[in-house]
């Protein structure tokens, strides 16, 4: 049943916009997730009218930003400025060619690789580009030509830069655990050891998450958009879908972020308690919802923070990574490392 | 990158100006070293308007200064105007202020810890906080109408007494602030970023403090102890029990405690003056068009934001000549500049937010 056409060209292009698509559907659910979570925790209602349960609100909200007028500041940069929230965009989303959904499915004699790109050092592209995204941040900021998101931007990259320390040191003791910067790989080292990675190596789980939290400017570690400071930080200036632009790209890289931390410590699509019998019955559920559940977890979990904690200042948040998180990760790295030879 | 200072604006369209105020700053990085606050976008020239109204006509124009306690302007101005007219007013009208003006107290701080969390960054306090305000402003709706202008003080007394279900409504309100509060010291008090963004933050020394003019929580939280309440009780204050807490060091962290601790002295000071409602007319008779005898008269209460003070010259007629109001988030502001220079820009809103100004208050 393979035909030359169907596997080379149609599956492929299916697969891309089926990559494109996944990110986008995650959004959307994530949008309404975090405000009617947020609503919930604030003992609000948040929205419920569009759809059921207000499910159909951030179409309703695109389909506004759609129709609002594009302002672009008369001393803007008008190239980079154009340019900085497709930079974010893209590099959110070409990440996820390199994510993979699951184990390969097999169709008849056809293999369906749930990836697009099947790399053996993947994470590393994956974060590398991920980090592309702070040039969008900065563009952003600079291009509009004001001191709002001027200053915005110049806090995100030093975030973004300080906390991508701990997050690669996280990683690497990962790797060195699996053997392996294969994504899929990781995820199969962790079925054969019989331990999810983040019950393994707790510290490098928590560090990863915090950096993860701080990399995607989500509270409380926003300050890049810190709405009581900055008005709205680097995009204070954009309006209409550039706006939106950021906006889904926060939410897409909250996404991928997610995606990670279940892939990396928590065993991306296997089922939990593989050893115990009476619930095998777990394994029957496929792969990919558990794969779902566990990232919109995380992502729960990013919305009950928001709700939760007040902002950090620029001060001290750079103090925590640097005079505790990166020491923790290098000490968590030199155990992991030590033990790793030992045993 | 070197770039030394910098002039920011802030404001008056900035969502933490809690309103339409503008700062002007010169920050270097991001280290304050100029805040000049610029005001007149809400001028509604007041005091000049009260010229051309009579007494009681002036009552309902008080609810527009500190529009998050109206009911403490209402009351700092008739007890200026009552004092130069020289009524009497009975005794259970007096205790009836009392618990008005507390619970619109206990209101007024609510607001205050939701905005000030929200400042910082901790949204949903802000709706914690508010759930019980609003329950507030009912028990203001049920008794007289309004929410957020009340007008619920009238010259020579109150518009209505306070009947038995009002009472008992007063009453479950006040069973149920201390666990919202309790939930809001559980999230802020020891946390870790709250007390990063406050301890230390906005500093202010109490002889600083004093020589500025500071009043109200801000000033009790450097450590003097000045209420009016206590120091210059009005409205039968001095016939209840309560304490005023002081903080030790005047940064931001210590405003927060005095303030929530405020919260529960006014608590106990409303069940206090529920218990002990004297019987009696709740009402003196006032004439329509009130004729002040000529002369100038100062009075000043402790307003939840500081000293309210009215100043009030008469010529005899049933119009007043000139009045003058000490409206304490106007004078609250002049230690901004101090309490911000060396701080980071992400303070400025912190600190602003502690002192608690309302716009309408400032610029009259």
């Amino acid at each position: 049943m393979t035909s030359p056409l169907l596997a080379d060209l149609l599956i492929p292009a299916g697969k891309i916009v089926a990559v494109i698509l996944y990110p986008m559907v995650m959004v959307i659910v994530m949008i309404w997730l975090e405000r009617r979570v947020v609503a919930l925790i604030q003992g609000r209602l948040g929205p419920n009218r569009v759809g059921f349960q207000g499910i159909l609100q951030p179409f309703a909200d695109a389909a506004k930003l759609f129709f609002k007028e594009d302002i672009i500041p008369r001393d803007a940069d008008r190239f980079l400025f154009r340019v900085a929230p497709v930079l974010v965009m893209f590099s959110s989303l070409l990440a996820f060619a390199f994510v993979p959904l699951g184990e390969p499915l097999r169709l008849g004699s056809y293999t369906l690789t749930l990836w697009i790109a099947d790399s053996p050092v993947g994470i590393l592209i994956v974060l590398g580009l991920s980090s592309i995204s702070v040039f969008g941040v900065i563009f952003g900021g600079w291009a509009a030509n004001s001191k709002y998101p001027l200053m915005g931007a110049l806090r995100s990259v030093v975030q973004v830069l300080s906390y991508e320390i701990p997050t690669g040191l996280t990683v690497l003791s990962v790797c060195y655990i699996a053997r392996s910067l294969d994504l899929v790989e990781i995820v199969r080292r962790q079925e054969e050891a019989g331990v999810w990675y983040g019950f393994l190596l707790p510290v490098s789980f928590v560090v990863f998450w915090i950096s993860a939290v701080a990399e995607t400017n989500r509270a409380p570690f926003d300050l890049p958009e810190a709405e009581s400071e900055l008005v709205a930080g680097y995009h204070t200036e954009y309006s209409g879908m550039k706006f939106a632009y950021f906006y889904m790209a926060e939410y897409t890289h909250m996404v991928l972020v997610s995606s990670l931390v279940v892939l990396l410590f928590f065993g991306g699509w296997l089922p939990p308690f593989p050893s115990v019998k009476a619930l095998a019955v777990l394994h029957k559920i496929p792969g990919f919802i558990w794969y779902l559940i566990k990232i919109m977890f995380f992502l729960y979990v990013y919305v009950w923070i928001r709700a939760t904690f007040p902002r950090y200042r620029f001060d001290s948040l750079i103090q925590l990574v640097w005079k505790w998180l990166i020491p923790l990760a290098l000490l968590n790295l030199l155990v992991v490392a030590v033990l790793r030879f030992l045993l | 990158m070197a770039f030394k200072e910098i002039e920011l604006n802030m404001g008056p369209q900035h969502p933490s100006t809690h309103g339409v105020l503008r700062l002007k700053l010169a920050v270097d990085n991001e280290v304050v070293l100029k805040v000049e606050p610029i005001l007149g976008y809400l001028h509604r020239g007041m005091e000049k308007l009260w010229e051309s109204q009579t007494y009681t006509q002036i009552v309902p124009l008080t609810d527009r200064l500190d529009y998050l306690a109206s009911l403490s302007n209402n009351l700092g101005y008739v007890l200026a105007a009552e004092k130069l007219a020289g009524i009497e007013v009975p005794k259970r009208a007096q205790v009836i202020r009392v618990v008005l003006a507390e619970l619109q107290r206990l209101a007024s701080h609510l607001a205050w810890v939701g905005f000030m969390a929200n400042d910082i960054g901790a949204m949903s306090i802000l709706l914690y906080s508010f759930e019980q305000r609003e329950e507030i402003l009912d028990i203001f709706e049920e008794y007289i109408g309004g929410r957020l202008t009340v007008h619920g003080i009238r010259l020579g007394g109150v518009p209505r007494d306070l009947d038995a279900p009002l009472i008992a409504r007063i009453k479950t309100v006040l069973d149920r602030i201390p666990h919202t509060l309790g939930d809001i010291q559980a999230l802020l008090n020891e946390n870790r970023i709250w007390k990063q963004r406050t301890v230390g933050v906005g500093l202010i020394s109490p002889a600083d403090a004093v020589e500025r003019g500071l009043t109200g929580p801000p000033l009790r939280a450097t450590g003097v102890a000045r209420d009016m309440r206590k120091d210059f009780p009005y409205s039968s204050y001095d016939d209840f029990e309560f304490d005023v807490p002081v903080g030790r060091h005047g940064d931001v962290y210590d405003r927060y405690l005095v303030r929530l601790e405020e919260i529960n002295q006014s608590i106990r000071l409303v069940r206090q003056a529920l218990e002990a409602l004297p019987p009696g007319e709740f009402r003196a008779k006032v004439p329509r068009l009130l004729k002040v005898p000529a002369g100038e008269v100062y009075h000043a209460i402790e307003a939840p934001k500081g000293e309210l003070g009215f100043y009030i010259r008469s010529d005899g007629s049933e119009k007043p000549e000139r009045i003058k109001m000490r409206s304490p988030s106007f004078i609250n502001l002049q230690s901004l500049e101090l309490m911000c220079r060396g701080n980071l820009f992400a303070d400025v809103v912190g600190i602003l937010g502690s002192l608690d100004i309302v716009l309408g208050e400032i610029d009259k």
